[in-house]
C-alpha cells in the first residue's frame, strides 16, 4: 500500500529535521576544532620569532615597548596569586556553605538561601570588579596603607567571592549524593552531627568536592574583568599581593583595547597567551572530571 | 568490650556537644557571609548611583563630561547584541539537545565525543571565545567590529549552557507520553513538536533565560572582538559599530575621576535591574515547573 500524502510529507519533514539537528550539534565540535587550530597556528608563528626558552624563563614582559621582552613569568605569577587568593576565600566559604545547606539547614532556610546564592552567581564579573575597586581596595588600605591602588589582593578577594556559589553548589551536589543510610548508621552508633559530617559525609563526597575545588581554581585563572579593573596593568615578577600586577587575562584585555594590527608580533602574543590560558584551564577541567570518574568506577 | 563502652561514654560528654554547636555556628556564619556581601554590594551601588540614575541618564548619549553622560547607545547596543544572540543560540542549542537526546544512539562513540566536547566548551574562559571571534568573525568572515561579530561570539559562548539545560528538560519528558505518540503512528519529529517540546518548554525557557543573561553581562569576549568604548549614535544595522552596557561600565570604571565612578554605578544599576528581573523570571518558571513534576 502506498503511504498517504500527509504521511509522505511527514516522512520528508522527518528527514530534513534529522539532518538539521545533526548539523546543529556538529557546530559545538567545530568550535573546539577551530579554537585549537587558531591557537596552535598563531602560537606557532609566535614561537618562530620568540624562543620558547626565553618565553618560559625570562622575568621581563614588555611586548609593546622597545626593547621587547617576552618572558611570561610575571603574567604567570600574577595569575597564580589571583588563583591562590581566590581559592583561599572560595574554598572554605563555599565548602562551609555547602555543608550547612546540605546537612544542617532547615528546608525553609534552604529555600531562601539557594536563590540568594544563585543571584550572586549571576552577577557579572564587571560588577565585582567595580566592587573590588570601590569597596575592597579602600578597606585594605585602611589596614595596610602601603597597598597600591591597583593590587592583586583586592582582585583575588573579589574573584574568590564571585566563585563561592560555584564551589558551594558543586560540593552540595556531591554531599547530597551520599546515601542517607550511611548517615543513619553513624547516628545509630552514637555520633554527633559533627562526627557524621567530618567522618562520614565528607569522606564519601571527597571526589566531588575535590573536583569542585579544581574547577574553582580553573575559573579563577580564566577570570578577566575583575583583574582588568582592580589588579593593575604592571607585569612585575613579584609575589607580593599588595603590588600592582598583571595576569594573562588582564594582558589580553589590555592589548585588545589598543589598536593592534593583524600579523604583528603583538597580535600573535595575544594568541600565545590565550593558548597557554586555554591549555591550563582545559587540563584542570579534564583533571576534575577524571577524579569524579575514577571514584565512580571504584564504587562500581 | 570495655574499650567500646568507654568510647560510647565519651561520645556523650559535654565538650563534644559544645564542639558540635560551635561547628554549626561557624558554618552558619560562613553561609551568611555571601548574603552579607550581596547586601553590601547592592547598597554600595544604590548609594553611589543615587542622583545619577534617572531618565536623562538612560536617554542620553555618552559624553566626556560626567554630568552629561548617559547610557542610551550602550543600552541599544546591548538590546541589539543580546536579541541577535538569543535568535542564534536558542534554536542551535535546543536543536543540538534534541539531536543528543532524541536522535542519537547514546552508546555511539561519535555522540559521546560530542557530549564530552560540550562539557569541555562549558569550562573554557570567556576571553578565549573572544579570540575565536576575533580570528573567525572579525577577520576571516570579515564582519569587522560589528554587532554581528559580537552576537556570534556570544552565541558560541552560551551555547553549552543552553544545550545542557535543554537536555535536562528533554530528559524529564515521561517515556509513556512519547510511546503513546509513536503508537498512533507519529514520526519522531511529530512526536518532538507535539509531545516533547510542549512538555519541556518551561525547562528550556529557564535555561535559555539564564544563558542569555550571562551573555548580557559579559564584557571580556566583546573587548577582544572590538566593541568600542565610546559610541555616540544608535546602531541601525547588524554591521554597525557598537558598545554594550558592560563595556560602557568598564570604560567609565577605568577613568580616574570620581564622578565617572558614580556614572559607572548608575550603569551597573541598570544592568542589574535587567539581570535580576530575568533571573527572577527564570526561577519562578522553574519552581512552577518543578511543582508540576511533583
Amino acid at each position: 500500500m502506498e503511504p498517504s500524502k500527509t504521511r509522505k510529507r511527514a516522512l520528508h519533514i522527518e528527514n530534513i529535521a534529522k539532518r538539521t539537528v545533526f548539523l546543529f550539534s556538529s557546530i559545538s565540535v567545530l568550535t573546539t576544532a577551530i579554537v585549537v587550530y587558531i591557537l596552535f597556528s598563531e602560537s606557532f608563528i609566535f614561537f618562530k620569532e620568540v624562543s620558547i626558552v626565553e618565553f618560559f624563563t625570562s622575568t621581563k614582559w614588555s611586548p609593546t615597548l622597545r626593547p621587547q621582552n617576552f618572558g611570561v613569568l610575571p603574567l604567570l605569577t600574577g595569575t597564580l596569586m589571583i588563583a591562590i587568593g581566590a581559592s583561599l576565600i572560595a574554598i572554605p566559604f563555599g565548602l562551609g556553605s555547602a555543608i550547612y545547606l546540605s546537612e544542617y539547614a532547615p528546608k525553609k532556610v534552604r529555600k531562601i538561601l539557594k536563590p540568594i546564592l544563585e543571584i550572586l552567581a549571576g552577577i557579572p564579573s564587571i560588577v565585582y570588579g567595580f566592587f573590588a575597586l570601590t569597596v575592597i581596595t579602600p578597606l585594605i588600605r585602611v589596614f595596610l596603607p602601603q597597598t597600591q591602588i591597583f593590587n592583586a589582593l583586592s582582585a583575588s578577594i573579589a574573584v574568590g567571592i564571585m566563585i563561592i556559589p560555584m564551589v558551594a553548589s558543586l560540593s552540595e551536589d556531591a554531599m547530597m549524593a551520599v546515601p542517607d543510610s550511611l548517615r543513619k548508621g553513624a547516628y545509630a552508633l552514637g555520633s554527633t552531627q559533627l562526627d557524621v559530617v567530618l567522618k562520614v559525609v565528607l569522606p564519601a563526597a571527597i571526589s566531588g568536592i575535590g573536583s569542585a575545588f579544581i574547577l574553582a581554581i580553573s575559573r579563577a585563572i580564566g577570570e578577566t574583568m575583575i583583574v582588568a579593573i582592580a589588579a593593575g596593568q604592571s607585569p612585575t615578577f613579584t609575589l607580593n599581593p599588595l603590588n600592582s600586577i598583571q595576569t594573562m587575562t588582564g594582558f589580553m584585555v589590555n592589548i585588545s583595547l589598543g589598536d593592534i594590527q593583524h600579523g604583528t608580533i603583538e597580535y600573535q602574543t595575544l594568541f600565545a597567551i590565550g593558548g597557554l590560558l586555554f591549555f591550563m584551564t582545559l587540563s584542570l577541567n579534564i583533571l576534575a572530571r577524571w577524579i569524579v570518574k575514577k571514584q565512580k568506577e571504584k564504587l562500581g | 568490650m570495655k574499650d567500646y563502652h568507654d568510647q560510647l561514654h565519651n561520645y556523650n560528654t559535654k565538650p563534644k556537644v559544645m564542639l558540635n554547636r560551635l561547628f554549626y555556628i561557624i558554618l552558619l556564619v560562613m553561609t551568611m557571609f555571601s548574603v552579607f556581601v550581596l547586601a553590601i554590594l547592592l547598597y554600595t551601588i544604590i548609594r553611589d548611583s543615587w542622583g545619577w540614575f534617572n531618565w536623562d541618564f538612560i536617554t542620553s548619549m555618552p559624553s566626556r563630561k560626567a554630568e552629561n553622560a548617559g547610557i542610551y547607545s550602550a543600552l541599544l547596543g546591548s538590546i541589539w547584541t543580546i536579541g541577535l544572540t538569543a535568535l542564534f543560540s536558542i534554536p542551535l542549542g535546543v536543536g543540538t539537545a534534541l539531536y543528543l537526546e532524541e536522535y542519537s544512539d547514546k552508546a555511539n562513540h561519535i555522540n559521546r565525543f560530542i557530549q564530552l566536547n560540550i562539557s569541555n566548551l562549558a569550562g573554557i574562559p570567556s576571553i578565549v571565545y573572544g579570540m575565536l571571534g576575533l580570528a573567525v568573525f572579525v577577520r576571516f568572515l570579515a564582519f569587522q567590529r560589528s554587532i554581528l561579530s559580537g552576537a556570534l561570539t556570544l552565541t558560541l559562548l552560551i551555547l553549552p549552557v543552553i544545550i545542557v539545560s535543554s537536555q535536562e528538560a528533554i530528559k524529564s519528558v515521561p517515556t509513556n507520553l512519547k510511546e503513546a505518540s509513536y503508537a498512533v503512528g507519529m514520526t519522531k519529529w511529530q512526536t518532538i513538536t507535539g509531545v516533547v517540546l510542549p512538555f519541556s518548554i518551561p525547562g528550556i525557557l529557564t535555561g535559555s533565560i539564564l544563558g542569555v543573561s550571562r551573555a548580557m553581562g559579559e564584557a571580556a569576549p566583546l573587548i577582544l572582538v572590538g566593541a568600542a568604548g565610546y559610541i555616540n549614535f544608535a546602531p541601525k544595522s547588524v554591521f554597525d559599530a557598537y558598545t554594550t552596557l558592560p563595556i560602557q561600565i568598564f570604560n567609565w570604571t577605568s577613568r580616574p575621576q570620581a564622578e565617572f565612578q558614580k556614572i559607572a554605578a548608575a550603569g551597573i544599576l541598570l544592568l542589574l535591574i535587567f539581570l535580576l528581573t530575568s533571573n527572577a523570571i527564570a526561577i519562578v518558571i522553574r519552581n512552577k515547573y518543578q511543582n508540576r513534576i511533583d
